[in-house]
């Protein structure tokens, strides 16, 4: 039985993980990833891959705005499989309590320094021409980013393999404190080891409140130009945050090939990954009401994915409780395509104590009972 | 006949006769790509049966419309250039009501084997609709020609059906089945929801495409897919056409495309001399009308090489082809020509029967003797359970008819004929099998994904196909992965992948649903 060893290993090379990996790799530590599927082929294979801040709560805001900004930076050096591109963010407002909201949050927004501009009614039509008329304004959000997660993925793995990372495709089957065994047969030992499993965190952490969130999403062939930004209805917010057992929100994104990819729903409680019709038909039908020219609009497939969600719509990171050596970073729910890279940040801190701009006790897992005490 | 009608082409007047495609009237303008590919190249169609989407244009407004699949109309706007005009005029087509409909028996598929069963089942007293995709019934082999009569045997079928009580409902898509018994197909007037007791899955083949370089150049067709544009009123007279890959189908393209007064220089055959050999050999001893059959294309294609042990290794051109090179494993030398039509064999196209379940064995769905899938109430019939042509296709098209209306003695007495039909299908496959050489033809270069112009170099590195979708797009193009990942299971061997509807695409509106 081969063994090797290094100074940490990374569990799961979906977006998370491949942050991960790279950025400890850029730390100067001998990272090893372990993958048992395709590089970026979880909830990262189904993910919009929508950069965004999101200020439900402020150790949101703080970790989607720092994740952003990094994005932001890194952005002259992505490949262009990656589909990195500035398209801004436009929320819309249909009427004047949402518009109060969207007041709000333009003042939440500039006040922490992000350019953002309130438009009215004929400013989001111009903004957007296929918008349907009559709507009450919006927010525009110039600075945030669409991307194609897979090839994100696959992009931060390969940083890391040129900073003398290792990849082994191979499940995590068995640990102790400092040791994996491999299904290829093969163990692995590491200084620290990192859960960056999305949603399979919980079939070792069972105490993790994690449950998966199913989403579906709809993708069109190309119409380069139908829609400018990232269009999302305030009603996402609620969506997103809510703990409603199913619930749909107007979310289209435009994407760098000149499609289009509509979301969002949210369901509890599904396991089954299958494409649900009436769930398709709600967030086709709900985005007529934002934009009925879509109806003709050629959609060339569906898919789904589970979000990993947390009570607090914050993701878990840190050091687990009774796992000596073992950190998890998982529980990103919508947000993990963004938030990767601010999570590679703080797994870098707990792994090493490098300081970090960002507060880590936001996010410990040890902020849930159930985890703190086992 | 003769009637010609006007349409716009690129903002020039065109006239063309009445009832050809849109992808016809293209076809006979030279010079006009229908597409261009997402790194700039220009493509022309290639399958002419709706499923590669190399077609696509423009048409009224409306971006990406198949133009093999839609009738030309008087006045009709047609653009080829840029996807960036969208449809503005929306009201009427949001308010479109569902369409609901029910039946004893629903059949997918109007060729041979559909009508068979259409018609059977209808003599029994069932309630009975059949649809297709097409305007017009007969799918691949009886296709409508828009300047030629159906043959008697196929207009005999035809009659059949229409003095029936069944129902033809022309140009639907079924792309989803909400639940067991129910399916959702799209139509051009809005979509349409079947219920039905018993489903008949009729949906035939597809040609498989083999990579090779020069393959996406416009003037490279599928074989099968040349006879369907030239039916839909390409025109093909004079024309110096190479018709390349293997089976059967190849003799009957030549012979139709020689009638329609194309200069066939040759055809090539891949498969040994020696297999053929056997094959003719089996033929005469056990399906002597088979031999009458080939007899008959050898009659009439006399004077046009037939070279076996013969493919394509390459095709080249200037932005449209202009030569094939072909290789008989030893010598390589180049034709000019203005077409090649290439087919590799087909591929029964699974994608709905998988998407309601069936099971799915080597490619084909698995039936017992009475058409029976593994879904309860779901039967399968013709290519889709093995590529036999069309005898079994009748064959099974009549035993299915029979089952579903419970007169399963008619059935019996059709089983022996039945596993002859069987043995015929062994042994076309195994005389048709491709050669291991065909794996050698793409370059690194090679675009295997024409829909999102994927490159073999991309690919070969790949580890499976689910990898190779998520990290270079193969397969995410608007065929769905019908066209390169026939070639990707040739080329390395990697699965079809899952399907999930819609299983082609439909207008947004049709996912609404409504009641
Ligand atoms: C419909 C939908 C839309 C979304 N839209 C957005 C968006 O617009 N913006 C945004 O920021 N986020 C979005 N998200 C969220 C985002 O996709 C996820 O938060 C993110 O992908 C999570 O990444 P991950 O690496 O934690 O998990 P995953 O991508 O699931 O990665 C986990 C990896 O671990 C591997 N693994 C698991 N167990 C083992 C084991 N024992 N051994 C080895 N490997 C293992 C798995 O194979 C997998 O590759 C969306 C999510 C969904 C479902
Ligand atoms: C931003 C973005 C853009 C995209 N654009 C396109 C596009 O333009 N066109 C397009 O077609 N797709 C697109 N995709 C979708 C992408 O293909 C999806 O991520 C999809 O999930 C992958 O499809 P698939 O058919 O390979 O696999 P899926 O059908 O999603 O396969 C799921 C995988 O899970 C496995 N699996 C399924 N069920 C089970 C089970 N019960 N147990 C174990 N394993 C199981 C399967 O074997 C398979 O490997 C896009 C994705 C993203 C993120
Ligand atoms: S050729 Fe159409 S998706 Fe690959």
């Amino acid at each position: 039985m081969s063994a090797a060893t290094c100074d940490v290993a990374v569990l799961g090379a979906g977006i998370v993980g491949a942050a991960c990996a790279r950025a400890l790799a850029m730390a100067g530590l001998r990272v090893a990833i372990v993958e048992r599927a395709t590089i970026g082929g979880g909830a990262t294979a189904a993910g919009m891959g929508h950069v965004v801040v999101m200020d439900d709560s402020d150790a949101q805001f703080a970790l989607t705005r720092r994740s952003q900004q990094l994005w932001d930076e890194l952005s002259s050096q992505l490949r262009a499989s990656v589909e990195y591109v500035q398209a801004g963010t436009l929320w819309i407002a249909v009427d004047d309590e949402e518009l109060d909201t969207v007041r709000a949050k333009h003042a939440y927004y500039t006040s922490r320094g992000i350019v953002a501009e309130m438009l009215n009614a004929d400013g989001v039509a111009r903004a957007e021409p296929n918008l349907r008329p009559g709507l009450a304004g919006g927010l525009r959000v110039p600075g945030e980013s669409v991307i194609y997660p897979p090839c994100a993925s696959l992009w931060l793995v390969n940083q890391a393999i040129e900073r003398n990372a290792t990849l082994h495709r191979a499940e995590a089957k068995r640990f102790d404190r400092t040791t994996i065994e491999l299904s290829d047969g093969s163990t692995l030992t590491a200084g620290a080891i990192v859960h960056a499993t999305g949603i399979g965190a919980t079939r070792f952490m069972p105490s993790l409140p994690i449950r998966p969130r199913k989403g579906h999403l709809v993708i069109t062939d190309r119409y380069p130009g139908f829609a400018r930004h990232q269009i999302v209805e305030l009603g996402y917010i609620k969506s997103a945050n809510g703990a409603e057992n199913e619930s749909v929100a107007f979310n289209l994104q435009p994407r760098k090939t000149g499609q289009m990819l509509l979301g969002s729903s949210r369901q509890y409680d599904v396991t089954d990954g299958a494409v649900q019709p009436h769930m398709v038909e709600r967030m086709v039908a709900r985005a007529f009401e934002y934009m009925p020219a879509l109806a003709r609009v050629s959609v060339i497939r569906t898919w789904t994915g589970f979000r990993a969600a947390t009570p607090d719509s914050l993701p878990l990171i840190g050091p687990m409780p009774g796992w000596p050596g073992h950190f998890v970073a998982t529980g990103h729910e919508g947000l993990g395509i963004t938030t990767s890279l601010g999570t590679a940040e703080l797994v870098v801190t707990h792994v090493t104590g490098q300081r970090s701009s960002l507060d880590l006790n936001a996010y410990l897992p040890t902020r849930f009972a159930e985890v703190a005490h086992g | 006949m003769d009637k010609r009608i006007a349409l716009t082409v690129n903002d020039e007047q065109v006239n063309a006769p009445e009832h050809c495609t849109v992808a016809a009237v293209l076809l006979a303008s030279p010079g006009v790509a229908t597409r261009v590919s997402v790194t700039g190249e220009a493509r022309g169609p290639l399958c002419g049966m709706g499923v590669c989407f190399e077609c696509r244009v423009t048409i009224d407004g409306e971006a990406h419309q198949r133009s093999c699949q839609i009738p030309t109309s008087d006045g009709m706007v047609v653009a080829t250039r840029g996807t960036d005009s969208y449809p503005r005029e929306y009201e009427q087509y949001l308010s479109e009501q569902i369409v609901n409909k029910a039946y004893d028996v629903l059949v997918i598929g109007a060729g041979p084997a559909g009508i068979a069963t259409a018609v059977t089942a209808a003599q029994a007293g069932q309630r009975v609709a059949v649809l297709s995709d097409d305007p017009h019934i007969g799918g691949q082999i009886w296709r409508h020609d828009h300047a030629k009569p159906l043959g008697r045997f196929a207009a005999d079928w035809r009659d059949r059906l229409s003095r029936s009580s069944a129902e033809w409902i022309a140009s639907a898509s079924v792309f989803a089945s909400p639940k067991p018994g129910v399916l959702l197909a799209e139509t051009p007037t809005g979509p349409m929801r079947i219920r039905a007791d018993q489903i008949v899955l009729a949906c035939g083949a597809r040609e498989r495409f083999v990579p090779f370089p020069g393959w996406t150049l416009p003037g490279v067709f599928g074989a099968g897919g040349l006879q369907a544009l030239v039916k839909a009123g390409m025109p093909i007279a004079g024309q110096r056409v190479i018709v390349a890959g293997t089976g059967p189908l190849l003799l009957a393209v030549a012979d139709y495309l020689r009638s329609r007064g194309a200069n066939i220089r040759f055809i090539a055959e891949q498969t040994s001399r020696v297999k053929l050999a056997r094959f003719a050999g089996d033929l005469l001893l056990r399906e002597p009308m088979k031999i009458v059959e080939a007899a008959g294309f050898a009659w009439r294609l006399r004077g046009i090489p037939f070279r076996p042990n013969c493919w394509p290794t390459r095709a080249d051109g200037d932005s449209r082809l202009q030569s094939a090179t072909l290789t008989d494993g030893s010598r390589r030398w180049t034709e000019p020509c203005d077409a090649l039509a290439c087919g590799f064999g087909l591929v029964a196209n699974t994608e709905l029967p998988r998407l309601l379940g069936c099971a799915i064995e080597h490619g084909f769905v698995c039936v017992d003797a009475d058409q029976r899938t593994s879904v309860p109430n779901v039967f399968a019939i013709g290519e889709l359970t093995g590529i036999g042509g069309l005898d079994k296709a009748l064959l099974e098209g009549e035993i299915a008819g029979h089952v579903v209306a419970g007169r399963f003695d008619l059935a019996a007495a059709l089983q022996r004929r039945r596993t002859k039909a069987f043995g015929f299908v062994a042994r076309l496959a195994d005389t048709f099998a491709l050669r291991d050489e065909l794996r050698q033809l793409p370059d690194a270069k090679t675009i295997v994904c024409r829909c999102e112009d994927v490159t073999f170099e991309q690919l070969r590195t790949q580890p499976d196909i689910r990898t190779a979708k998520l990290h270079t797009r193969i397969g995410m193009g608007p065929c769905q992965g019908r066209i390169c990942g026939c070639a990707t299971e040739f080329l390395f061997g990697w699965d079809a992948g899952s399907v999930r509807s819609p299983i082609f695409p439909v207008a947004m509106k049709s996912l609404a649903g409504g009641e």
